[in-house]
């Protein structure tokens, strides 16, 4: 890497860019996602739930994807990091009332948590199907299916509470995200600005309440 | 001493261009030697500045801000004129030449107000050159509007921000400089004195502003770009912090003022509401293009304005000035605005201020856009928020300003307005070079008298400013510096330096050691009072002696009682404006003298003792056709000299507006 | 007279740029609601000096709204609770009897405070000195008719020249960021055509001295656009972007 190239991305708005396209591509994950999870509500017992996630742990390309998407988390929230101890250090003297409100949505200045929230959310939910889906033979030796997993696991109305709530923060997270990764990108004009704002609102909301309608659903026995 | 004023010779059109192609140069290798020290950083002393350093000279630019972004140039409202002639009405050199010298009743020098003129049109290339986003019209091409004075357009404008965005590309000009190594930006210090050696400027003391610590500075020749000292009024349309102390110290060291007297009284302010202002704010002159003035009929009418009857209301100008009405001149206006509050005519609590109202203008924009987007038997309602609609386009932030600053909304009540001070055309005297009459030692801008006589034209200022700085001073600073290539930059060890230096130091010590019990604002506040009460719009003898006694009388008790908190060593803004005040409190004296001494109305300033019949001003060309020039002999005495002015071209005549 | 507020002041006081400050609490009576905010702490020095206090130290000059030079964080906004004005053009009328208000000084490690609500804001000039400008030496100049600009474009470069480099971007910005201030000069000059030769060095160096001075990052929560009393737009800060990428791509 030449020491331009090195240059952009240390530089404040190298830095932006990477949040801004890796936040993007996150994002793309979460359309499959939910796509997946949508699947239980065909009712038909897990099937095309259970093929679907089979089709997502066995195929190569998709192999190769999770790994990238891996990356995509660690430099999103690596570089978080560094931006929020930067953004600390750049204001060591707080102000004794801020009026934030005044100027801009609790959510926008509240991304850190809410990204820390996310991923605390993450490892649990990780913790939850990723790695029993990869490194225990339970689901590989086909003893256990996806689909019975998540039913075990919903069981618990605890960890539905916790779903809801990873998932409210995801929402918000997004609610801002969305847009500002746009923003980021240089993409702000007067005609296309709303419609983005607009698409960003209402994917939010969507893929919230889709990823909240899963353990909602299987808790209360709304598919079988 | 005489004075010579270094007019080139020649016909007015050959003066500069001959002038040009003959004065000395610096070569290059010799102007990296040679040093400039700009004090100010506005229209003048950006554009010097950055012009001088592109041109190779090593500079220093000092400004009391925290930036040079903000010197009070930037709050021009109005324009800029230029001799372009893009409206192709006729405009010419000749015509800006002709329309100055006239809208400054004569007391201008040809030559200097000729050259203005020509180089104004090369202001505008520089400026859109910089990235000045001036007005456009659709086809792409810059938009001129017209002002008062004048019967072309060649006003160039930026909204109502022409002056910030001219500014920022002065200062843009000078940051690169900065960048680039050339300029050295001292923010955040005072000149307190002006160091001679042998006759000749040759450095400066001054104080930073935020350790109080005193600096020298060394240069071959010193520019003052200060502004001018309309702030002796105390309320003004300057910003706080505009002060004469730089030009004054000049004074002091040997550089005569010229014209004091000679200050600017603009009619459409926004009245004082109480002890508590400030400042004054100005609204554009571009409202009395569709507002009409008006006063009760009624001396002590205390009715508001929309109960009063049309039949009681008196349109003073419209009456007294038939042809041009609501837009005679600055001067003209003021002075009859303060001609009937003074008789009780005013209006509001104070009773000194008169009404500008839109209702007829409101009235009739609403009949004209009705018939434009041809709405049928209009309701009354209808028509005012038609006429609403154009007048906001029209003036729409300045009557936001309005109603941000009195609370009141003038779409619905008729603004108040009265006169108040604007500019000063008087300042220190320079010759053709701009050079006072300390050699090295150069005064542009408003700091220095020349170019706009007894009045000054709307959009003339950023004019002056910005020619003197990029087009004038580099030039003529070589005649002087061509002679200087073999003096070596002087050690600030220099016995004239540390005498400097002592002096500002004595000073301080004994603004230190008064101990008095009263603030600087409360002086400050009284002298203003009595410059605006007997030294402001209209002025007579009896006064004036009065004025001159009362302010010797304010200057000891400064002297005697004045409080300074805190200490030298720090930032220390009542130390500031003490020795702001301090110099006011003497410059004042001067003003009343020189008024005194004017026993003519000419522009701006009104002796009542000449006038016509009919109260109108009465200029005598016989007696003072000339520049007063004071001379400072220490002590608090001065030295008249007379600068007889010339009119080889323009014959002078009274000025009607009937 | 009728009308006028008893007031609760509380005002950050701190003696120099290495002492400790803390808010200090003034009582000020019978202000007037046509007052400007700044001539109400006139009037509080006024009483301070008279008591032999020392006054508070604030930066203050054009008193119009334009010069960019009067700086409080008035009860946790920038220039106090009216938009579009600026702390000279904020008059007591926004303000109730018996209310308290918290006065404080721009908060960013690149703006350190030299005394009270003063503040040292050299950063934005340093930044503007690497090429917050378009290099032609007088003299350069062609007739400024040579290029016709649209009206459009024109009208854009001014709405971003509006910048008055106060700084309440920064100051409200809970990055600290200075985006909102170097997009403006940007903008300004990557909207004219004179403004193109220099598009790529500008938008680097600028965002490279930025960064140096230590402002903190944009994180788009758009607090600056609706704190700023000139009404600069988020959109030039994409502009910066795109110009900031389009320069690292091109060179």
């Amino acid at each position: 890497m030449s020491t331009n190239q090195a240059n952009f991305l240390q530089s404040s708005l190298g830095k932006k860019l990477i949040m801004g396209l890796t936040g993007l591509f996150l994002i793309s994950f979460l359309v499959v996602h939910a796509f997946i999870n949508s699947l239980i509500f065909c009712n038909d017992g897990g099937t095309l739930f259970n093929e679907g996630s089979e089709f997502m742990a066995h195929n190569p390309v998709i192999r190769v994807v999770e790994i990238v998407l891996f990356i995509g988390i660690i430099l999103h929230i690596v570089q978080a990091l560094i931006l929020t101890l930067q953004n600390n250090k750049a204001r060591p003297v707080k102000y004794a009332v801020n009026n934030g409100k005044a100027n801009s949505k609790w959510y926008s200045r509240s991304m850190g948590l809410l990204g820390t929230l996310l991923l605390m959310f993450l490892i649990i939910h990780l913790k939850h199907f990723w790695v029993v889906s990869r490194f225990t033979d339970e689901i590989t030796s086909g003893e256990e299916t996806m689909y019975g997993e998540m039913k075990e696991v919903f069981e618990n109305p605890l960890v539905v509470i916790i779903y809801v709530l990873g998932v409210i923060s995801l929402g918000y997270h997004l609610l801002h995200g969305f847009q500002s990764a746009f923003q980021t990108l240089g993409l702000n004009h007067p005609k296309y600005t709303p419609v983005i704002k607009a698409i960003g609102f209402w994917f939010s909301i969507i893929i919230s309440l889709v990823f909240a309608a899963m353990p909602i659903a299987l808790y209360m026995g709304w598919v079988k | 001493m005489k004075l010579d004023s270094k007019i080139p010779e020649g016909t007015l059109e050959e003066k500069w261009s001959k002038y040009k192609a003959s004065c000395a140069l610096v070569n290059p290798a010799n102007k990296r030697s040679l040093e400039i020290i700009v004090v100010g950083s506005g229209l003048a002393g950006a554009s010097a500045a950055a012009s001088l350093a592109e041109l190779g000279y090593k500079v220093k630019v000092f400004c009391f801000q925290d930036s040079a972004r903000r010197a009070h140039s930037i709050a021009a409202q109005g324009g800029i004129n230029a001799a372009k002639n893009y409206q192709n009405d006729g405009d010419s050199t000749y015509r800006l030449f002709y329309d100055t010298i006239k809208g400054g009743d004569y007391r201008a020098r040809e030559g200097n107000v000729y050259r203005l003129a020509e180089v104004s049109a090369n202001i505008i290339d520089q400026c859109v050159a910089q990235g000045v986003p001036l007005a456009r019209e659709y086809g792409g091409m810059l938009s001129n509007r017209s002002f008062g004075g004048t019967q072309v357009q060649r006003t160039f404008y930026a909204a109502g921000q022409t002056g910030q965005q001219l500014l920022l590309g002065a200062y843009s000009g000078l940051q690169r400089q900065v960048g680039l190594g050339t300029v050295e930006m001292l923010a955040r210090h005072e000149m307190l004195e002006v160091v001679t050696i042998e006759g000749k400027a040759r450095g400066i003391i001054a104080r930073d502003l935020v350790t109080g610590k005193l600096e020298r500075h060394f240069g071959h020749a010193v520019l003052l770009c200060t502004g001018g000292y309309g702030n002796v009024f105390y309320l003004s349309t300057n910003a706080m912090g505009c002060n004469v102390t730089a030009a004054w110290k000049a004074h002091k060291k040997g550089a005569f003022f010229g014209n004091p007297c000679f200050t600017q009284i603009h009619p459409t302010c926004i009245p004082v509401s109480g002890d508590h202002q400030s400042k004054l704010t100005l609204m554009s002159e571009s409202l009395r293009n569709d507002g009409r003035i008006w006063v009760p009929k009624k001396a002590g009418d205390v009715r508001k304005a929309n109960e009063i009857p049309e039949e009681e209301r008196d349109y003073y100008l419209e009456r007294r000035y038939p042809a041009f009405g609501n837009l005679v001149p600055r001067d003209v206006a003021s002075r009859a605005a303060k001609e009937r509050c003074d008789a009780g005519f005013g209006v509001g609590n104070s009773k000194m201020a008169v009404f500008l109202d839109f209702k007829s203008a409101i009235e009739r924009y609403g009949h004209n856009l009705a018939v434009k987007l041809g709405v049928q038997n209009p309701t009354a309602d209808q028509l005012k928020d038609f006429g609403k609609q154009v007048v906001e386009e029209k003036y729409g932030n300045l009557f936001e300003m309005y109603e941000q600053i009195t609370g009141e909304n003038p779409y619905e009540v008729a603004m108040r307005i009265y006169p108040a001070v604007h500019y000063t055309m008087g300042g220190l005297w320079v010759d053709y070079n701009l050079m006072t009459t300390v050699p090295g030692l150069y005064c542009l801008g408003e700091a220095n008298f020349s170019d706009h006589g007894a009045n000054r034209l709307g959009a003339s200022a950023l004019m002056q400013g910005l020619a003197d700085g990029y087009f004038v001073l580099p030039y003529t600073i070589g005649a002087y510096l061509s002679k200087e290539i073999s003096v070596k930059a002087i050690s600030t060890d220099h016995e004239a330096f540390v005498t400097a230096e002592k002096a500002v130091q004595a000073q301080i010590a004994k603004f230190f050691t008064i101990k008095g019990t009263k603030s600087v604002d409360h002086f400050h506040k009284k002298l203003g009072k009595i410059m605006w009460d007997k030294c402001g719009m209209a002025r007579n003898e009896k006064g004036l002696n009065e004025a001159i006694l009362e302010i010797r009388q304010l200057r000891d008790e400064f002297w005697k009682d004045v409080r300074i908190p805190g200490t030298n060593d720090e930032l220390n803004p009542e130390l500031e404006k003490a020795f702001r005040v301090a110099d006011f409190l003497e410059l004042g004296e001067l003003m009343c003298m020189d008024a005194l001494n004017r026993s003519e109305s000419c522009g701006g300033h009104f002796r009542e003792e000449s006038q016509t019949e009919e109260g109108e001003a009465l200029r005598n060309d016989d007696k003072f056709s000339y520049v007063s020039a004071w001379e400072n002999k220490g002590d608090g005495k001065y030295e008249l000299h007379k600068e007889e002015l010339i009119f080889d071209v323009v014959h002078p005549s009274a000025r009607s507006y009937k | 007279m009728s009308g006028n507020m008893n007031l609760t002041l509380k005002i950050w006081r701190q003696k120099s740029a290495k002492a400790n400050g803390q808010l200090v609490t003034y009582p000020v009576k019978n202000i007037s609601p046509d007052m400007s905010f700044l001539e109400m702490f006139d009037v509080l020095n006024e009483e301070l000096i008279n008591k032999g206090e020392e006054p508070i130290a604030f930066d203050h000059d054009c008193r119009e709204g334009i010069c960019g030079a009067c700086s409080m964080f008035i009860n946790g906004q920038p220039h106090g609770p009216k938009k579009g004005v600026t702390t000279c053009q904020l008059h007591m009328r926004s303000f109730k009897d018996g209310d308290t208000i918290v006065v404080e000084p721009w908060r960013a490690a690149a703006f350190p405070v030299i005394k009270d609500l003063t503040v040292d804001r050299a950063a934005f000039d340093r930044i503007i000195a690497k090429g917050g400008f378009i290099s032609v030496n007088t003299g350069n100049a062609q007739d400024a008719n040579n290029i016709p600009i649209p009206k459009i474009d024109a009208d854009l470069s001014f709405n971003a020249a509006a910048c008055i480099g106060c700084g309440a971007c920064v100051a409200t910005c809970k990055n600290s960021s200075a985006m909102l201030f170097v997009s403006a000069k940007i903008s300004q000059l990557a909207l004219l055509p004179q403004g193109q030769v220099e598009r790529i060095a500008r938008a680097k160096n600028m965002v490279a001295q930025m960064d140096e001075e230590g402002f903190g990052n944009c994180t788009n929560t758009g607090a600056c656009e609706v704190e700023c009393p000139k009404g600069i737009s988020l959109e030039n800060i994409a502009r910066m972007n795109r110009e900031y990428f389009m320069a690292n791509i091109k060179e």
